[in-house]
């Protein structure tokens, strides 16, 4: 019985939210580097270096949404089983890792000239590369899964795991060590400057689009994977079968 | 058939194995003593004093073998599908996945309860923290670490390259384990009041329930074939 494959072919061109995603990101961007590299005041003590802050903090936004989706969709696949919401999940997963990268690669940046060291064992540095590391690992393991169907399922259990554990790796590395700049009033820190805050918000939000826009492109590849292992399929099938009338 | 009944069985199941066999208890022994000499060999333990170093020490020849011990755990059921007998048992799959957590955790405690006394010897160490709140910080911390462990080991048994999978994923989703563990050890190498480490044991509680009733709800997903 031949699958139905000719009816799933509807992932090859991009749809109107995806095409408003690339507008909105396309403009966007440029306005972010002028607000960072032009516009926000440079701050008195740390001076210039502060400014790789509105790409670090809007990059750990998007991970964190990332880690939060594939959390959410890993529950829904297990509970629906339905495709997408693996595809959702699995997405999510990569994305955050790609952004949680960029957080783990600005932050020694920052610390160097303004802590003085590259690297210390401060509770958001460390649960931050415990976290990395873990979705790596859901990663690699997705890779080593004997089917779609089975990679899916680990997919999702590592998903909810994951995020079930975060807190607790967050608490516990916090009681360990406590010298991360809380300079977000919802932290405990004394706020930002107004001219700061606005940069951070227009940057968040860029951050938070184009996590939405490789969301939505990933999601259509993994799709296209789909059919394109349906296709082969049903080719191998009519092949090896009988000859079709 | 109860349900604690069959976590008993597929517990005495592997112990009776492993008794039968004595193939796993001395390699994994041999094996955490082997860190442990690596350790003392790295550090001059006659400068540095045992009570900074010494828990980690000891927690990374505990959760090195612990794996080691993991990766063992579903191999019996692997070798000729023999797992299709254990899932269509009329048990629940996650009484299955609860006995494997019990055995998985008495092997650890065995190499434990050895490891301890060779390490005091070895690092010249006097223990004078209090015996009963070490095995406690000891069987709460090995129970997460298996919990944990077991439901990835039913995972990553599978793969062709699971040996190697189940560290990378288990040892980050271990850290509050790891961090709990060291900490408690020093307080009580340290022989500081449970007020100073109270809270670590609760973290460390916790987390032995979080996850395994979190396991307990996902294993059937797990172990689906």
């Amino acid at each position: 019985m031949p699958e139905p494959v000719d009816a799933r072919m509807r992932t090859g061109r991009s749809g109107f939210v995806e095409q408003g995603l690339w507008v909105a990101v396309a403009v966007l961007v440029p306005v972010c580097l002028h607000q960072i590299f032009q516009v926000v005041p440079t701050e008195g003590k740390m001076g210039v270096v502060q400014r790789i802050f509105y790409f670090h903090v809007p990059s750990a936004f998007a991970g964190f949404l990332g880690v939060g989706l594939c959390a959410l969709c890993s529950a829904l696949y297990l509970w629906k089983r339905d495709r997408r919401y693996d595809l959702v999940a699995h997405a999510s997963a990569e994305i955050a890792v790609v952004f949680f990268t960029i957080v783990l690669l600005t932050g020694p940046i920052w610390a160097r000239p303004v802590w003085g060291v590259w690297w210390t064992g401060e509770v958001r540095l460390t649960s931050t590369l415990v976290l990395w590391l873990m979705y790596a690992g859901y990663l690699i393991l997705r890779r080593n899964a004997e089917n779609p169907e089975q990679e899916a399922r680990w997919g999702a259990v590592l998903g909810i795991v994951g995020a079930l554990d975060l807190p607790i790796i967050y608490k516990s590395v916090e009681w360990w060590r406590g010298l991360h700049p809380k300079v977000l009033k919802v932290s405990g820190g004394q706020g930002l400057d107004p001219a700061m805050e606005r940069g951070l918000m227009l940057c968040s939000l860029t951050f938070i689009l184009l996590f939405a826009l490789l969301l939505v492109l990933r999601c259509r590849a993994g799709a296209l994977e789909d059919d394109l292992a349906a296709l082969t399929r049903h080719a191998a099938r009519r092949g090896a079968g009988a000859e079709p009338a | 058939m109860s349900y604690w009944r069959a976590i008993l069985l597929v517990a005495g199941k592997d112990l009776r194995i492993e008794l039968r066999s004595r193939e796993q208890a001395v390699t994994l022994l041999f094996f955490a003593l082997l860190v442990l000499v690596v350790f003392n060999f790295a550090f001059d333990f006659t400068v540095i004093d045992f009570v900074t170093l010494g828990p980690g020490v000891l927690w990374v020849a505990f959760m090195f073998s612990g794996v080691l011990a993991l990766n063992r755990s579903f191999q019996n059921e692997r070798e000729q599908d023999r797992i299709q007998g254990i899932l269509l048992a009329p048990i629940d799959r996650s009484a299955f996945y609860l006995g494997k957590v019990a055995a998985t955790t008495l092997f650890m405690a065995a190499v434990e309860a050895v490891l301890v006394p060779i390490a005091v010897v070895l690092f010249n160490f006097k223990f004078n923290g209090r015996i009963v709140l070490a095995i406690l910080a000891l069987v709460l911390n090995t129970v997460g670490f298996a919990a944990v462990g077991t439901l990835f080991s039913g995972m990553t048994t599978r793969t062709r390259r699971g040996d190697l999978l189940l560290p990378l994923l288990l040892f980050p989703a271990a850290v509050p384990i790891a961090l709990s563990a060291v900490k408690t050890t020093s307080h009580l190498f340290a022989g500081h009041p449970l007020s100073r480490y109270a809270s670590w044991l609760a973290m460390s509680a916790a987390y032995d329930l979080i996850f395994l009733a979190a396991a307990v709800l996902l294993i059937d997903h797990v172990l689906e074939e």
